[in-house]
């Protein structure tokens, strides 16, 4: 089962032709994601050889969905023309968009959230600013190693890229149904609580690892979601503790706001929400190995 | 980035936003000239980033050229909430004000969409108003798409109960000040206050503008607006090399690959120090995805030119970035500085896993640097960069 993606997943690759698109569709290929086509407009009905996979490139998202029912696309577009990849790949309705590219200006990232609400919601955005999703042994759309772990019952949501992978090698021995990278910046599409929800209702997954940062109120959002709607053990970490006020930490989103948006303050609401929460990532494996045990 | 006052006026001025007159200083002596242009009186406002600059004695009225320049004397190397004055701005005289409002635009994250917010109580802290009244302060979704026309602003206009002889100045105000949000990229404009003149006229008096630094593509001319006199020297050298870097004040450097994997680095080295004298981390220093030995080698040089750095760690996960380029970024940067002449007193912990770790490893045995120690645990590699620092 798994969420968001799955062997039977059809992806295409928007900027599948630049070094960081090429590069990236050769490690998804090598995870055996189906990867049916490329998109540029400018190399339209050529073919591009990868690792001995011969690949279309198509003209627009559309004409790759109609020639390859293509259900998933991965955007390695240059921030400047990220807004109208995305608005591209929500007008053809592909029902999975995953947005890789970091530096995208919010004008353009709260422009195209509200194009896609404004079209009734039929493409579930990722990121931007995220390393995108896996399902170990089934597909690979974006950018997490896929040779860090293997199938197995824990679901993963982060906000952070490195993050998802320590805490993926912390955990390799059991494995992850999914893992799902959202991203760092202040305006994403896929929340905490989208993925929490599609974990909770995943049979294949009987533990949720979800991990925050500093910066806006997702955390304590998500809280009040899990004590509202999740039956699952949900084990958490945040980062940012340390982090001064007012100082963008790395990630566009990760800043502190006078009292708003600390780490304390996160840890707090998901502590109070039941979940348990690790103070560090190496602990916070410990706790959800533990809860596994029973 | 947030701007000064003089920079928000101006580009509200650029924008159709009403402001009076006004031009920034740096020597008391330009306050008699540019007094003088708005024909003999001005106000002296001091140039900080920080609120409440009228209490702490920021903000003086000069009835003459002389004044301005004695004033300006007063307010130029003044210490504000720990910020020094080194500008002020020389502003036209306000017309006596009737009665003073606030408005704004800004990223509203939760609703992942932007939000107007307009209130009659201007002139105060508005967190304070949203507190104690928060009847008082309207908060209107705006589309990122449909943007703010001439009804958008009146509805903002009509819920947060403007008097109806000023709602239609407010209006168009509004819609100039989303002009400014949009044009200028910005993730906040806000006007506090917007005054009502007694000779009717409707008039943004002071303002706030952040910009988005990741529109700079398209902004041109927004590096203009960098100060680069208050940037920390490190930051500044760091920026210079494209490096994701913040200056903190503890002892630990710290390098990693990932803006959530060093945050995550600072807290459990803060954590470690507990046991080692309280000692902390110096700074956060991202180094990115699929980083070089170059980025590495850069990186390495900031941080130990970092006079308060004691020893310094870096924490490594390969996922894009390979760990035999971060390690061969080691061996690199300590071979650079000392070819430089420049000796290399501070302990290195090194923690490396993931993509090519065993490689990267193995380089670093294979040097075999006196300062460079190994720990293949991020929480042991902590404690241990923590007890080296504390015992310096």
């Amino acid at each position: 089962m798994a969420i968001f993606l799955n062997k039977d997943s059809k992806v295409i690759v928007q900027g599948m032709t630049g070094s960081t698109g090429m590069k990236h569709t050769k490690l998804m290929l090598a995870d055996g994601t189906n990867i049916v086509g490329g998109v540029n407009p400018r190399k339209a009905g050529t073919s591009v050889d990868v690792d001995g996979t011969e690949i279309p490139v198509f003209g627009t998202v559309a004409e790759a969905i109609e020639k390859t029912g293509a259900n998933v696309s991965v955007l390695f577009v240059p921030p400047a023309f990220s807004k109208a990849a995305v608005v591209e790949a929500i007008d053809a309705e592909i029902p999975l968009a995953v947005v890789i590219t970091e530096g995208i200006a919010v004008h353009d990232s709260a422009a195209f959230w509200a194009y896609a609400k404004a079209k009734g919601n039929k493409t579930r955005i990722i990121g931007p600013n995220c390393p995108g999703l896996i399902t170990p042994g089934q597909s690979n759309a974006g950018i997490i190693p896929g040779d860090i772990t293997k199938p197995g019952r824990i679901g993963l949501v982060s906000k952070s890229g490195t993050l998802t992978y320590q805490m993926m090698y912390e955990l390799r021995d059991i494995g992850f149904s999914s893992a799902v990278g959202i991203g760092g910046d202040p305006v994403i599409g896929t929340t905490h609580i989208d993925a929490l929800a599609a974990f909770e209702a995943d049979p294949d997954t009987d533990l949720i690892v979800m991990i925050g940062e500093i910066g806006g109120d997702a955390e304590e959002r998500a809280a009040d979601f899990i004590a509202k709607n999740v039956t699952k053990p949900v084990v958490g970490y945040v980062a940012g503790f340390t982090a001064p006020e007012g100082k963008t930490m790395g990630h566009a989103g990760a800043i502190v706001s006078g009292s708003s948006g600390t780490a304390a303050a996160k840890k707090e609401a998901l502590e109070a929400a039941g979940v348990k929460v690790g103070k560090t990532p190496t602990e916070t494996a410990k706790l959800a190995r533990a809860i596994l045990a029973g | 980035m947030d701007l000064f006052e003089y920079q928000a006026r101006d580009l509200f001025a650029k924008h159709g936003v009403p402001v009076l007159a006004g031009e920034v200083i740096d020597t008391p002596e330009a306050a008699r000239e540019a007094t003088e242009r708005l024909g003999g009186k001005s106000v002296v406002k001091a140039q900080v980033k920080v609120g409440g600059r009228g209490k702490a004695g920021g903000v003086k009225l000069a009835a003459t050229a002389d004044e301005a320049v004695a004033r300006a004397t007063d307010i130029l190397g003044m210490d504000i909430k720990g910020h020094t004055v080194h500008k002020v701005m020389i502003a036209e005289l306000s017309p006596e004000i009737e009665a003073e409002y606030y408005v704004s635009y800004l990223l509203d994250r939760t609703n992942r969409t932007f939000l107007a917010m307009a209130s009659v109580q201007g002139g105060m802290d508005i967190e304070e108003v949203a507190e104690k009244t928060p009847e008082a302060l309207a908060k209107v979704p705006v589309n990122a798409v449909e943007g703010v026309n001439i009804e958008k602003a009146r509805e903002i206009v009509a819920l947060a109960k403007f008097p109806a002889e000023v709602a239609e100045g407010v209006a168009e105000a509004m819609v100039t000040l989303w002009e400014t949000f949009v044009a200028e990229d910005a993730l906040l404009v806000e006007v506090n206050p917007l005054v009502k003149t007694k000779d009717g006229r409707i008039l943004a008096l002071d303002g706030k503008v952040s910009l988005d630094e990741n529109a700079d593509f398209r902004q041109p001319g927004h590096e203009a607006l960098e100060d680069k006199d208050a940037a920390n020297p490190l930051e500044a050298a760091a920026k210079e090399k494209n490096l994701n870097y913040v200056k903190l004040d503890g002892e630990v450097g710290i390098i990693g690959n990932g803006a959530g994997l060093v945050m995550s680095t600072l807290d459990v080295v803060a954590y470690a120090g507990e046991n080692h004298g309280g000692v902390k981390p110096a700074n956060f220093l991202d180094i990115g995805g699929g980083a070089s030995a170059a980025v590495m080698a850069n990186g390495l040089e900031i941080i130990l030119g970092d006079p308060d750095v004691k020893s310094v760690f870096v924490n490594v996960f390969g996922g894009i970035t390979a760990c035999d380029e971060v390690a061969n970024g080691i061996v690199q940067a300590l071979q650079l500085l000392a070819d430089k002449g420049e000796e290399v007193t501070k302990p290195l912990v090194v923690r490396l896993d993931g993509n090519n770790a065993e490689l990267g490893r193995k380089i670093l045995s294979d040097a075999n640097h006196p300062l460079v120690q190994r720990v293949d645990t991020m929480d042991g590699a902590a404690d241990k960069a923590a007890e080296l620092a504390a015992a310096k």
